[in-house]
């Protein structure tokens, strides 16, 4: 009996297995639910909540593209990834797209064979420190000890930097995020590094966020974005434009407030109209529905909103708009034209 | 006796391989190896094809890349810019170091534990007891965890120690920091001279094997026995000291002080190590108690009383009597908690610390995407650890064992 | 006759004895006092529990149960207690109690891992006390289906067809064995049932599924979590790789060379590297190892690797049990004429896999308890949901009460089922 159980379950699993070989966009369809990969739990970005609920700033991405395809912004589920994992899952066909604050390298887009679809976080790394350390600048950070979170392109900048600076530190590596603010806070190291918006997540949840600085150096380019894998190019324009028509539909004004009046009946702005569906056939050249883009902002508004909600200046983490403002407000958001 | 003739003879049929039970073991052989190598064959063709299809063919040329990350416990010279392959002998080191600590911290503390279990003490052998299922029974995962969180919240942090008044002081004399980040230690400092002590040192170690081996020859053949234990202490401590003192005092200590964001000088031993070799060795001890109590407890109560009976006085009915033929019950199952502890020193991924784990497993994987390589090595690399374990202890266990004739 | 006697004619009453030689104070000194270093080591003992006392136990009993954050719990133990006071904000676990059980799986449907777990126990009853009916074995045949469906729901159909696989290799090794003899049943036995799930039990569950649709709510895999997710990895794992494990104890202790080789290569390289490894296989490889497109959900991954873990240390148990059974059984069962499987089948496991009971739930402990690495590839077990609520902001920073708890359950557990062992093996003594 227990031999038959083993033999039971694979065959009961090789039933369940899909088949990769159609086109992603296909197999979503077909399976009526888009696979995201995020993040553990990262404040702000990606959490669960006591309900088993995801939410943040990077699985509203998720929601948008599930809308986009599917119509329907509940229909993802999440894949908690880890910095090992993350590549995998996603080269495997365990997800279709990546969305866990990842940074766009060279080596990763050509090397591991991914399609970053754009960026929807310009971040940088840095250094956060207690204010009673008396530190103003990164240089003064001789023989400290520094939290680094490991798996991530952060430790290899960090070697970078001190090296090239020729400063001597100890590195701690640390898995996740919680065990490296416990030990930040407990002072076993002087210094946290990550992300920029990692920092301030971070520093947001703390008991007193004013006794910690974030020091002026940045001593990287972290351009987050969302991944697909490398060959199905149909998958990567639907992720890519799906990004781009939230980034397009804040520059055009379009919230999640007025979506439905913009989108019932063509209005006076041609780019507003062929973005919404309601003029040309954008949505059909995607092989998605006319209303996709509607779909997507309407999921949960337009990149301004999304931002404002999980990790704008309101919130707990309180991330002000900066190098993330639209090119028109002196940011570096620019959207290709929807024609 | 009767000759039995042969049967007649009859050529060979397909169906013997079946039914003639000469054959048939060798058809079955057969059969389960093509089995095997179909498997095998299959698993590969597909890993192959996979790895193709993702455009990520199978190559070790990574190790030799710079790796670009820094490690922060290194026994040997290591920087960012060496390669992979280095990087990753340095997290053997360190795998190696966790183990070697663990497995004679568990056996001291393992064999203390075990032998105050059986104490006629009602409130020792009873916390011995809590002691041992306590730690037996929760995961020594969360016991690593618990360890590092033990050593971040409650020790002071380097910070505490400086100033007019100090929040923190030194302990043992202020030679030695206890800090949230490890415990410091004083060194020892080699000026000129200092080899001729150390040099000393090593023949005294050496002179007091072959006194060993000299003495024991003696009481075999004379049946005298000499006071071992002080004329080797003696040997072990009075030379070295004599050239100690005639060089100058050449070996001096250096006391960890406060310079910059963390002490300096002395020896640095990371929270990380501190707090897995301590979870590791409290968790096997535990283990290594069981064993040793029911190593004791196998030998039986006449052997004790026939040494007794012959003259032995207590002490040495331990030694020659009781614990030879404990260990005999005790060396097979030891062997496998020390497997055991070493597997397990993998989990110092869970609190940062740099074994082969973290470097070619975790940081080298990660950055590189080569996670086929990596996991092949890492696997190699724990399976001949692993084999070198049981092949030594086998050996020192064959020697121990029961000569039976 | 003078009446003076020279002895007592009557017995006095029996003095009690002398205070130090009863009652608590001889208890005392035989047992705590009984010589100087007895002494010196009780008192060390009782320093060492004073102190640990002293502070473990106000941080438990002065805590709070009702705050919604760390920062709440703090204040209200400052209040309650005075300012400085370090107590437990027990309420983490009031509030995350049954994300910590269940992980994520939907609360309205907390019956169905109830029941599968309650039916686990009637399920392992007649395999671990041999005093109920033989009968029930059948329940236990049929409940890993059940829990299979139960737990994650879906068709009803899927497993019964899984297991109309078996009942056909029965009748295919009844009816091929009538006609062309032993050998041939055994391999119709084995093809059948494996041409049945490979191409037919999709289709026929599916479409009896159409026709008369019957099934439970699907939960997915990814809702799985907490001590749920252990549970389910722990004993699968071990019910999985009895089997196994048997086959490769078996091989091992074949004269056969080369099935011996394979066998001893298998067990040395899974007990030669750590189970996080295998892991990581499991997280990362181990879809390269299977046809491209083919895709497992992580859980399942994890516990293929962990079944084929735990089958190499079943094996060497079992190896264990056979190497104990007394060489005149396997004589006997010679000498009855009986074949290999024959005697393997009737009389050499039924004892080797009794003398081993201990020894495979000592296994099985060990097991339980490793199923916590499992976090550190980014499943929701306890320690994994754990770092996920101090990732949550109103429960930043807190640490003590969560290990605590994670570790007074894994020791309820693992508490007794070792209890259990032992009482197994002292039963087991017994009977020599």
């Amino acid at each position: 009996m227990k031999k038959s159980t083993f033999i039971g379950t694979v065959a009961a699993a090789t039933l369940a297995a899909g088949f990769a070989a159609a086109g992603t966009l296909d197999e979503v369809k077909a399976k009526g639910f888009l696979q995201c990969g995020v993040s553990t739990g990262l404040a702000g970005f990606s959490n669960a909540d006591a309900n088993g609920e995801w939410n943040g700033f990077d699985v509203a991405f998720c929601r948008a593209v599930a809308a986009a395809v599917l119509g329907d912004s509940t229909a993802v589920k999440f894949t908690p990834t880890t910095g090992k994992t993350r590549f995998t899952a996603l080269a495997s066909g365990e997800i279709d797209i990546l969305a866990r604050n990842t940074t766009w390298t060279f080596s990763r887009d050509v090397d591991l064979k991914f399609s970053f679809v754009g960026v929807n976080y310009y971040d940088g790394q840095g250094f956060m420190v207690p204010k009673a350390l008396g530190v103003s600048s990164a240089k003064d950070l001789d023989t400290a000890t520094v939290c680094i979170q490991t798996g991530t392109t952060t430790e290899l900048n960090l070697a970078d930097f001190f090296r090239s600076n020729n400063i001597s530190y100890e590195p701690v590596p640390i898995e996740t995020n919680a065990e490296a603010q416990a030990q930040y806070l407990a002072g076993a190291c002087d210094v946290y590094t990550t992300d920029a918006s990692g920092l301030a997540a971070t520093r947001a949840t703390f008991e007193n966020p004013g006794d910690h600085i974030v020091l002026p150096e940045i001593i990287s380019k972290e351009p987050l974005g969302p991944l697909v894998r490398h060959g199905d190019d149909q998958w990567a324009d639907i992720a890519r434009w799906t990004l781009n028509a939230l980034i397009t539909a804040e520059e055009l004004g379009i919230t999640s407030a007025n979506i439905k009046d913009a989108a019932m009946s063509a209005g006076d702005n041609p780019e507003i109209n062929r973005l919404l569906g309601t003029e040309g056939n954008l949505g059909e050249m995607l092989g998605l529905s006319a209303d996709w883009a509607a779909n997507a902002v309407a999921a949960g508004g337009n990149y301004g909103e999304i931002f404002e909600r999980h990790i704008g200046e309101k919130t707990a983490i309180g991330i002000a708009r900066g190098l993330n403002a639209q090119w028109t407000n002196g940011g570096l958001l620019y959207s290709p034209p929807f024609r | 006796m009767s000759v039995i003739t042969d049967p007649p003879q009859q050529g060979f049929r397909i169906s013997q391989l079946l039914y003639d039970t000469r054959y048939r073991s060798m058809t079955i052989q057969i059969i389960a190896l093509i089995g095997f190598l179909v498997a095998f064959g299959w698993l590969i063709n597909n890993t192959l094809a996979n790895l193709a299809a993702l455009g990520k063919p199978l190559g070790f040329g990574f190790l030799w890349e710079p790796a670009g990350y820094d490690i922060n416990q290194r026994l040997i010279e290591y920087n960012s810019q060496m390669s992979n392959a280095r990087a990753a002998l340095v997290g053997v080191l360190n795998t190696l170091l966790v183990a070697v600590l663990g497995c004679i911290a568990a056996t001291i503390l393992g064999v203390l534990i075990g032998v105050l279990r059986l104490s006629k003490n009602w409130l020792v052998s009873r916390l011995m007891t809590v002691y041992i299922e306590g730690f037996r029974n929760v995961p020594v995962l969360l016991w690593i965890l618990m360890a590092m969180a033990i050593f971040i919240e409650i020790f002071p942090q380097p910070r505490d120690f400086r100033g007019e008044d100090p929040v923190a002081t030194m302990k043992i004399f202020e030679t030695v920091a206890v800090t949230n980040r490890g415990v410091y230690l004083p060194g020892p400092i080699m000026n000129a001279g200092s080899g001729v002590v150390v040099a000393a040192f090593i023949a005294s170690l050496v002179a007091i094997f072959f006194f060993g081996k000299w003495a024991k020859a003696r009481q075999e053949q004379t049946g005298q026995i000499l006071p071992t234990f002080w004329i080797k202490l003696g040997i072990l401590i009075i030379p070295s000291m004599l050239i100690f003192f005639i060089m100058g005092k050449p070996i001096g200590m250096e006391v960890p002080a406060i310079k910059g964001f963390n002490f300096a000088g002395g020896i640095y031993m990371r929270n990380s190590l501190i707090a897995l070799w301590l979870a590791l060795s409290l968790y096997t001890a535990a283990f290594i108690a069981e064993t040793v109590r029911s190593g004791i407890m196998a030998v039986s109560k006449g052997q004790t009383e026939a040494a007794a009976a012959l003259g032995l006085r207590p002490a040495r009915t331990m030694n020659l009597v009781v614990l030879p033929q404990a260990l005999r019950v005790i060396i097979p199952p030891m062997i496998s908690q020390y497997l055991n502890l070493t597997k397990n020193s993998s989990l110092a991924i869970a609190v940062g610390y740099m074994d082969v784990t973290g470097t070619l497993g975790g940081i080298t994987l990660n950055q590189t995407g080569r996670e086929m390589e990596c996991l092949i090595i890492l696997m190699a690399i724990y399976l001949t650890i692993s084999l070198i374990i049981s092949g030594v202890m086998n050996w020192y266990n064959e020697r121990v064992k029961l000569q039976e004739r | 006759m003078s009446n003076i006697s020279y002895v007592r004619t009557e017995m006095l009453q029996e003095k009690a004895p002398p205070v130090t030689q009863t009652g608590i104070v001889k208890w005392v000194r035989e047992n705590l006092f009984s010589s100087v270093s007895n002494s010196v080591l009780t008192l060390l003992a009782l320093w060492l529990l004073y102190t640990l006392l002293s502070h473990v136990l106000p941080w438990v009993f002065q805590s709070s149960w009702s705050a919604n954050s760390l920062t709440e719990c703090r204040s209200a133990i400052a209040a309650a207690y005075g300012e400085g006071t370090h107590g437990a904000c027990w309420a983490v676990i009031r509030e995350r109690f049954f994300q910590l059980i269940y992980g994520f799986y939907p609360p309205e449907l907390y019956w169905r891992p109830n029941l599968a777990f309650i039916l686990m126990l009637v399920a392992l009853a007649p395999v671990l006390f041999d005093k109920l009916p033989r009968k029930m074995l059948w329940f236990s045949a049929v409940y890993p289906f059940l829990c299979f469906w139960l737990l994650w729901g879906g068709s009803i159909w899927l497993p019964l067809s899984i297991v109309a696989g078996f009942v056909l290799g029965g009748f295919a090794f009844k009816l091929i064995g009538a006609q062309f003899g032993n050998l041939f049943a055994t391999i119709g036995a084995f093809l059948v049932p494996i041409l049945w799930w490979m191409f037919a039990a999709s289709p026929v569950a599916s479409g009896i599924h159409s026709a008369i649709p019957l099934g439970l709510e699907a939960v997915e895999s990814a809702k799985f979590g907490g001590f749920l997710l252990s549970i389910l990895i722990g004993i699968t794992g071990i019910v999985l790789s009895l089997p196994i494990g048997i086959l490769l104890a078996l091989g091992r202790q074949s004269d056969l060379l080369i099935v011996k080789a394979i066998c001893v290569g298998f067990i040395e390289f899974i007990r030669g590297v750590p189970l996080i490894t295998l892991l990581f296989v499991a997280s990362v490889l181990l879809n390269y190892f299977l046809p491209p497109g083919t895709n497992f959900d992580l859980i399942l991954r994890v516990v293929i690797m962990v079944t084929l873990f735990a089958s190499a240390y079943m094996a060497e148990v079992i190896r264990g049990g056979l190497a104990a059974l007394p060489k005149g059984q396997y004589e006997g069962a010679d000498s009855l004429g009986l074949d290999f499987w024959q005697s393997t089948r009737l009389i050499i496991m039924p004892q080797a896999l009794k003398i081993s009971i201990p020894s495979i739930v000592s296994t099985f402990i060990g097991l339980f308890k490793d199923t916590t690495l499992v976090s550190i590839i980014g499943l929701f077990d306890p320690i994994g949901l754990s770092t996920n609520i101090r990732a949550d902001s109103a429960w930043n920073g807190i640490i003590w009460e969560l290990y605590g708890f994670i570790a007074i359950v894994f020791f309820i557990f693992c508490f007794s089922m070792s209890r259990y062992s032992m009482y197994l093996e002292n039963k087991l003594k017994t009977g020599h």
